[in-house]
């Protein structure tokens, strides 16, 4: 692999992260990641819609009208997130009983029709499908830290193993109720977003306008 | 244009054609749309068979879960051969069995979105807020010998946020309660979701869905029941945290024991025994 592909591929993990950089996919990594079987079920099935759509739009990126492109994105997204959910059904019916409405709402993660519109259209499809595999498992990475702790700490369990023995099962953990709760993976993604902008200032956003009293003071 | 035509045939004319041309802009359109349809159908088509084996199976494992329950019940399959267990559909307005269904086939939710095979529920009776309920549901019977051991009813209703299917199961004196299972919802995890706990299910083991005037008065209290209180043998502990998911249990349940669920069937099935 070329140094430029394997950039590609590398630089969503860390350095450019659809969830810590550009603050996308915050929905479904908020609401799957209780535990960390569904995390993993959850960023297999986004990451393989990403590969699929990018490589898809990238191949007919040539074709298409400028004014319908992103209903085109978009159905082609839907498509393959209907086939996605249909096969979890079939395969994985479990984790998709957990995951319930989520696998359906993946058509409305901006990282999938974030990357269909601002690299598929203009890439290669090769390239494309790196770029797809790449910010897929950027969205993982942090689906599944994120899955590890509220999981660990919220039940004592990891993949349902349990970990640390429950005091209401004669061991001494009490768990964490707010982990099990949405508001915990807000508060987990937040100290992340700041851990990493603090970390690599570079991705800290250009600050938008002056705060009304500095303005004032000036 | 000419020359194309004469050494690069359609395909290269179709290229050289702006994007957003219409004929051609409907063209990439209509076959994006048809080859998407293609997919999302055959998907759907092939794996069907496996996705409605997996909620067979998963309905099946309750039932199971359910059976297990019952004392002594196994022993008595292995040995005398008098315990039988029969899967029939009820029509619920008449509460007879019908006859000739073929239950194996019965998808009560389905059945529900079918205007012919539904009805409608009058808004001061629907409790469960559901709606429409199908015309028939499927229950099954355990029976030792003719007489009747226990009666396995589906439930489901409205909860806090979402629906909450589970499967009820009556002794044969058909008023007392042997299991409350639920198989599938959405409620609050950890809060809602508690309606999932053993041992908060297991509390129903034993309380009466009638009091002595015949009136269906089971249901979550507001709060712990204390033995012996009156009332305490309807009533299981309230959820803390939950009360919608409560009042959600309690409002299921007296739908479907009430005339418009389960009722007439019970009734019938107390006075006739067997033969429904």
């Amino acid at each position: 692999m070329t140094t430029a592909k394997r950039a590609i591929l590398l630089a969503p993990l860390v350095d450019r992260n659809p969830i810590t950089l550009h603050v996308l996919g915050i929905c479904s990594a908020l609401a799957v990641t209780k535990s960390v079987t569904t995390a993993l079920v959850m960023s297999v099935a986004v990451t393989v819609v990403l590969v699929l759509s990018n490589t898809l739009i990238s191949a007919i990126r040539g074709f298409i009208a400028h004014s319908v492109r992103l209903i085109v994105q978009i159905t082609i997204i839907a498509s393959l997130v209907i086939v996605v959910d249909q096969l979890l059904q079939a395969y994985a019916y479990e984790e998709s009983k957990q995951l319930s409405v989520f696998v359906g709402l993946i058509v409305t993660n901006c990282i999938v029709l974030g990357r269909a519109e601002s690299f598929a259209m203009n890439r290669p499809p090769l390239e494309s499908a790196l770029d797809g595999l790449g910010n897929g498992l950027g969205y993982s990475l942090v689906l599944i830290a994120v899955g590890s702790v509220r999981e660990l700490f919220g039940t004592g369990s990891l993949l349902g193993v349990q970990v640390l023995p429950l005091a209401s099962e004669g061991g001494w953990y009490e768990p964490m109720r707010l982990m099990s709760n949405a508001p915990s993976a807000f508060f987990l993604i937040a100290a992340l977003i700041w851990g990493m902008r603090s970390a690599l200032p570079d991705q800290a956003e250009p600050r938008e306008a002056d705060s009304p009293t500095e303005k004032a003071q000036r | 244009m000419v020359e194309r035509r004469a050494n690069g045939g359609v395909w290269r004319r179709f290229v050289s054609v702006p994007n957003d041309r219409l004929p051609k802009a409907l063209t990439v359109v209509g076959f994006v749309c048809f080859v998407c349809s293609l997919l999302v159908a055959t998907s759907s088509v092939l794996l069907r068979p496996r996705q409605l084996a997996n909620r067979a199976a998963e309905r099946a494992r309750l039932i199971g879960e359910i059976l297990g329950d019952v004392p002594g019940l196994e022993e008595l399959t292995q040995g005398l051969g008098s315990i039988r267990i029969e899967t029939r559909l009820v029509d619920l307005e008449s509460g007879g069995f019908v006859e000739g269904g073929e239950p194996g086939a019965f998808d009560a939710r389905t059945a529900a979105e079918d205007p012919a095979r539904s009805r409608a529920v009058p808004p001061e009776r629907d409790l469960a807020d559901l709606g429409r309920v199908a015309r028939e549901a499927i229950v099954h019977i355990v029976f030792d010998g003719e007489r009747v051991q226990l009666v396995i009813l589906p439930v489901y209703g409205q909860g806090f946020v979402s629906t909450i299917y589970g499967y009820l199961a009556l002794d044969g004196d058909l008023n007392t309660i042997r299991a409350l299972v639920f198989y599938e919802h959405a409620e609050t995890p950890g809060l809602g979701s508690m309606i999932e706990d053993r041992r908060w299910l297991a509390q129903w083991r034993g309380k009466l869905v009638r009091d002595a005037q015949g009136e269906v008065r089971i249901g979550v209290a507001p709060g712990p029941v204390a033995a012996g209180t009156p009332g305490a043998v309807h009533a299981v502990d309230g959820l803390t945290g939950a009360t919608y998911t409560a009042e959600g249990v309690t409002s299921l349940l007296r739908f479907w024991l009430g005339e418009d669920g389960f009722g007439p069937f019970v009734k019938r099935l107390a006075t006739n025994g067997g033969d429904g």
